[in-house]
Parts: structure tokens; C-alpha cells; sequence
């Protein structure tokens, strides 16, 4: 696009530095809690087993859905904000 | 009325509304074939996209998985799920700014390369053809067992039945024929769980159920199984893994597999906007947890009920008489996936984990050997005969199956015949190909790939486990890295993608084969495939991840010593990023 502009750069910073924060929460849902945590977290019991078996098998699924529309939410108000909707 | 005729009448109800959907959507436009026009509602199109990518493996293996391997195979339940995280945030969106049919499509643009193009269509195909036999083994055993014809006649049904309306209907056909199968699939998978959640623990919701009290012993239901299956010498279900790093790598493969796999890709083509590809992506990884979450619940529970099928007083007393066992072993003994055979000749069914570890107490107990084998594949569908169900659920089970692999397979088959009518004989043989005639290629392809995936499936070249491995090993290594680099890096030029691709997939394949055989020939492989020879301990199936990470190095190496991105791709990588000025999905 010719008309590039810095509002247009910052948009896409933006955009990266949110990607960047979903994922962080992402790997430490899944292969942190789930996997190379979970040790630690065996002192916290859940319905017979612990934390990191709940987040395994449960609890990384539930966060996916929540960060995904998390991040569908907010990048369709960043759209707005800065002008570059369809 | 028999379970033959009612299991007829589920089946054939649902097929006949899969027929009526394909003649009201058949598609009159190659936009119409390749991307449905285009106009679909998000939450229409994250069902679509949730019947598209649950194939007979999620539907029919994965709970099977769980069940025997316990938290060490959650990695499956991870896996498969947080794939769309990656395809939400790193890839739908932009693809769908992007604005054109298939995956070739945009590989080929950005990299201004005909080789890059021709790569991609050839990392598709293989990653497609190589998943679409699963699908079609698959529909074949659930037509075999439900409809009591021989496995191959259960293969060309459903053959016959994707053709008709995938061909007929193309994508716009094939995206609300998936909405209903989704709806069978879902119903049929979760009425079973909650009868046995209800038994086994009082509890309504499966998930929940999974982490409540067994009402019968008054212990935790895990703690329950833990307990049942230590006393049999089976590992505990929530034993913690000693090789975490493969854990890691495996389920990084697979979410990257997942997100890489071009015919869940294309489902974002067809949605009106790119805010709608994002919504699309949360819709389709909630109707994908309804059975994900509730998954886990199954396999343990039936687990459990497995067991005290077999040791109804408990893993300490005495095991169940043959003769007295239930029905549903005897019928799934005839199709050969339970096999009993009386080792000590006691006349009981003795199931135990048969190690030297164990070998103590077997003999003390005067065991011969474990007697009974017990095909993981048919947990899901004998659930509803273990937990003596209604005969109904039976046949709501049998089209769930059905719609699983159909819904999957069909989806596959839009993907390769996009790849070869739209990117092979338009894209390259013969650009100016009449809209008219390109339709016409791309029913023909698929009535080929229906051919080639029906034939795979009656002789599967006997190594369906690992075809799996392949297909994502190939979405991560190849696809996947090269998607993303066409949009997050305005650096990597065509020499750094078309190696950057070739050595991520090189490096795969050569990994995978050198352990599970060349070209998967039985005996040619080069180590003996355990986890001793593996390269720090990663199993040929987790080298996909690996595969991607050298893929993005090589391809940011060649780039950065080679010529710089020409002006106008720059500004194509520009013009994806923001969702201002999208159009519908452009014909050209």
C-alpha cells in the first residue's frame, strides 16, 4: 500500500504485542501448567487429582477459547479505533 | 424392531438429509465451489469448521487413546485444540484479507514464485491424501460393524455419498451438509457421556463428572481408577510422564499440524469479513470443545467400566466367567476387535497388564497370561452397549461416526481437488481456462480423488498410525512456517521460502522414515524405532515441530544473504495486515 502510514505501523505493533501477550498465556496454559509445571503444582488438589492433570485435560481448552475471542474482540475494536476497518 | 433396523433408520435419515442439503447449495460458480460464495455467518462457518476437522479420529480414536494411555495422552486433547490459537491469531485473518481460493493460492503470490506455488501444491496434496485414507478406513469400519456389510462394500457407500454431494455441491454444499453433520456428530458423541457420567457419579455434565465422587465406592472417580488399575499392574491413568520434553514437542507438532492443515485453512476463505474469519475461529474451537472436554470424561469412565465389567468384585477378587460375560463383548467378538482366549484354562476372563514387573503376582494368583485384547478403536462405540443404553443411542452413534468421517473426508477432498483444478491447471498448465471449464476440472479432480482415497482405503498401505504422523509432520514442517513468514516477515523472499520449505519437510520426512521404515516399506528402516535411539529422546512423531523450527531458519538464512522482497510484494505483505479495503473472495 502506498499511502503507508505510521498510524498504519502502529496498528500492526499493536496488533503483534497482543499476539505476543495471548501466546505467552497460551504456552503457559498448555505447556506449563499442563505439562513441565505440573509438578509444582501437585500440592493443589482437583477432584481426586491435581492442578496440572485439570489443566491437561480441561482447563488449557477452556483457556484457548478465551483468548481466542479475547483477541477477536479486541483486534476488532483496534479495526475501529484506528480507522482500518472493512 | 432389531438394532439392524433401527441403526438402518438413523443412518439412512441422516444421509437423506445430507442429500437434501447438497441439491438446495449445489454450486453454480467456481467462487461458489472453492469458497462458498464467500458469504457465510461465522458461527455457521466455526460449526462447518468444527464437523471439517473432527474426523473419525477425534470422533472414534481419541477418547480410546486417553483411555489407555492416560495423562500421557492428553497431548492429543492439547494438541488438537490449541491449534486454532495459532490459526486465529498468526494466520485467518490475513488469509482471509488476502482474499483469494486456496493456500497455493497466497504461497505463491507473496514468494512471486511459480516453484514456491508448486511446492505448496505438492506439500498439500501429500498432507491431504495421506489424511483422507484414515477418513475413509474409517467410514468403512463404522458402515462394516453398524450396517453389517463387509468393510470394502462400507467403503464404496460412503464413497458414493461424499461423491454425490461434495461433487455436486462443492464448498457451498459441503459447508451446510457439515452444520448438520456437525449437529449429529455433537448429539450423538455427548447422550452416551451423560448416561455413564449420570451412572458412575450423579453428575449431569461429563466434564464435571470426571473430576467428582464414584457414588459406588464414595472415592474420587480418578482416584477410583488410579486404584483399579495399579492393582492389574497397569500404570496409574494420572501417573505424571518422565520424557517431558517429547510431551512438550508432540503436542507443539500437533498444534502446529493443526494449524498448517490446509483444508481447516480454506474454511476462513469463506466467511464475508476479516472480523468474521477471527469471530469464526472462537466459534469453531467452542463446538470443537463440546466433545473435547467431554472426550477425556469418556475415556476414563469407560475405562473404569471396562474394568469392573471384568472384575465385578473388585481388581483383588476373582474375574468374570466366561460364559457369564455381557453381550456386547460376544458381538464385538465377531468382528474380531475384542479376542479372549483362555490361558489357564479357569474359565474366567483374567485382563492385566502382562509385564515381568507384574509377573509375581500373576503367577501367585494363578494367571497364565492376559486373555483378553481389547481394540482401543471400538471404546466410543461400544460405550452405549458397556453402559447398557437404549438401543437408539446405538444407531444416534452410528451416524455420529459416519458424519465424523464424511464430514472430514469431503472437506479433504475440496482441498485437492482446489489444489490440482485451480493451482495446477490454472495456476500453471492453463491459465486461460473458462470459469466454466475450471468448474468442470475441479469436479473432475475430485471424482479422481475420490477414486484414489477409496482404493487407499480398501488396501491402506498398513501404516495408518504413522499416515497420521505424516500428514501433520508435512502441515508443520512446510505450511505452516511458510504462512506465517508471508505475513509477519517482509524479508523472506522466494529463494528463502522454497528452502526453507524443502529442508523443513526434507528433514521431517528423513527423521520419520528413518525409524518408521522408507516410504513406510516394513523392515527398511534404518533404527529400531525406541526411544533409546531417538535423537534426545523425540519420538518420529514430534519432529514436526522441529521441522517447522528449521524451516523459519533456513528460510531467514537464504533470505538474508539473497535479494531483497520486491517492492510490490512488500506492499501485498502490507496490504494483509489491515483488514481496510478486503473484498470479497477475488475471481481472477
Amino acid at each position: 500500500m502506498s499511502d503507508h502510514t505510521q498510524n498504519q505501523e502502529n496498528y500492526w505493533k499493536a496488533n503483534v504485542r497482543l499476539i505476543f501477550g495471548c501466546l505467552i498465556v497460551w504456552a503457559l496454559v498448555s505447556y506449563g501448567f499442563g505439562i513441565l509445571l505440573r509438578p509444582m503444582l501437585s500440592g493443589i488438589e482437583v477432584g481426586g487429582t491435581d492442578l496440572g492433570f485439570w489443566f491437561a485435560q480441561q482447563g488449557s481448552i477452556i483457556s484457548f477459547i478465551v483468548l481466542v475471542f479475547f483477541y477477536a474482540w479486541r483486534m476488532n475494536s483496534l479495526d475501529k479505533e484506528f480507522g482500518l476497518e472493512e | 424392531m432389531s438394532q439392524f433396523t433401527i441403526n438402518l433408520l438413523f443412518v439412512g435419515a441422516s444421509f437423506a438429509l445430507y442429500f437434501g442439503i447438497a441439491i438446495w447449495a449445489r454450486a453454480g460458480s467456481t467462487k461458489e465451489f472453492y469458497v462458498a460464495g464467500g458469504g457465510v455467518h461465522p458461527v455457521m462457518n466455526g460449526m462447518a469448521t468444527a464437523a471439517d476437522w473432527m474426523s473419525a479420529a477425534s470422533f472414534i480414536s481419541m477418547a480410546g487413546l486417553i483411555a489407555a494411555g492416560g495423562y500421557a495422552n492428553s497431548t492429543f486433547l492439547m494438541g488438537w485444540t490449541g491449534g486454532y490459537v495459532l490459526l486465529a491469531m498468526l494466520l485467518a485473518p490475513y488469509l482471509r484479507k488476502f482474499g483469494k481460493f486456496t493456500v497455493p493460492d497466497f504461497i505463491g503470490d507473496r514468494f512471486y514464485s511459480r516453484t514456491a506455488r508448486l511446492v505448496a501444491v505438492a506439500c498439500l496434496i501429500a498432507a491431504s491424501v495421506t489424511y483422507v485414507i484414515g477418513q475413509m478406513t474409517g467410514a468403512g469400519v463404522a458402515f462394516s460393524r453398524f450396517l453389517e456389510v463387509d468393510k470394502d462394500t462400507g467403503l464404496i457407500i460412503a464413497a458414493v455419498v461424499v461423491f454425490f454431494y461434495a461433487v455436486l455441491g462443492g464448498m457451498k454444499g459441503i459447508t451446510y451438509t457439515q452444520v448438520a453433520q456437525y449437529c449429529v456428530l455433537i448429539v450423538a458423541y455427548t447422550i452416551p457421556a451423560v448416561f455413564i457420567s449420570l451412572q458412575l457419579t450423579d453428575t449431569f455434565i461429563p466434564a464435571i463428572g470426571l473430576f467428582s465422587e464414584h457414588t459406588q465406592s464414595g472415592m474420587p472417580l480418578l482416584q477410583k481408577l488410579d486404584e483399579v488399575v495399579r492393582e492389574l499392574g497397569f500404570r496409574d491413568y494420572t501417573a505424571d510422564v518422565d520424557n517431558k520434553l517429547n510431551m512438550v514437542l508432540f503436542t507443539l507438532s500437533l498444534m502446529i499440524g493443526t494449524a498448517g492443515l490446509p483444508h481447516v485453512i480454506i474454511r476462513f476463505f469463506t466467511v464475508p469479513k476479516v472480523a468474521d474469519a477471527r469471530w469464526s475461529a472462537g466459534w469453531a474451537l467452542v463446538f470443537i470443545a463440546l466433545l473435547y472436554l467431554t472426550a477425556p470424561a469418556v475415556a476414563s469412565m469407560a475405562r473404569l467400566n471396562l474394568m469392573t465389567t471384568i472384575y465385578p468384585d473388585g481388581p483383588t477378587e476373582n474375574s468374570i466367567a466366561y460364559d457369564e460375560r455381557p453381550d456386547w463383548i460376544q458381538t464385538w467378538e465377531q468382528t474380531g476387535l475384542i479376542q479372549y482366549e483362555d490361558k489357564n484354562g479357569d474359565g474366567r476372563i483374567q485382563f492385566y497388564n502382562d509385564t515381568p514387573a507384574f509377573a509375581e503376582e500373576a503367577t501367585a494368583r494363578g494367571w497364565a497370561g492376559n486373555e483378553l485384547n481389547v481394540n482401543r478403536d471400538i471404546l466410543v462405540l461400544a460405550n452405549p452397549e458397556i453402559a447398557n443404553l437404549p438401543s437408539w443411542v446405538i444407531g444416534l452413534i452410528a451416524a455420529g461416526g459416519l458424519a465424523a468421517a464424511l464430514s472430514t473426508a469431503a472437506g479433504l477432498l475440496l482441498a485437492i481437488s482446489s489444489a490440482i483444478s485451480h493451482d495446477l491447471i490454472k495456476g500453471s498448465i492453463n491459465p486461460d481456462i473458462t470459469e466454466k471449464g475450471e468448474l468442470l476440472a475441479a469436479r473432475v479432480s475430485m471424482f479422481f480423488a475420490i477414486i484414489i482415497a477409496t482404493y487407499l482405503g480398501m488396501n491402506p498401505p498398513g501404516f495408518a498410525a504413522q499416515v497420521v504422523a505424516l500428514a501433520f509432520g508435512i502441515a508443520a514442517a512446510s505450511i505452516f512456517p511458510a504462512l506465517m513468514m508471508g505475513i509477519f516477515s517482509k524479508r523472506v523472499n522466494s529463494k528463502g521460502a522454497v528452502l526453507g520449505m524443502l529442508a523443513g519437510l526434507g528433514s521431517t520426512l528423513v527423521y520419520i522414515f528413518t525409524y518408521l521404515g522408507w516410504f513406510f516399506i516394513p523392515d527398511t528402516n534404518t533404527l529400531a524405532n525406541t526411544p533409546d535411539n531417538w535423537l534426545f529422546g523425540v519420538s518420529p512423531l514430534s519432529f514436526g515441530a522441529i521441522g517447522a523450527v528449521i524451516n523459519f531458519a533456513v528460510a531467514f538464512l537464504v533470505s538474508s544473504m539473497t535479494e531483497d522482497v520486491p517492492e510490490e510484494i512488500q506492499e501485498l505483505v502490507e496490504s494483509v495486515r489491515y483488514p481496510k479495503g478486503a473484498g470479497g473472495a477475488v475471481d481472477h
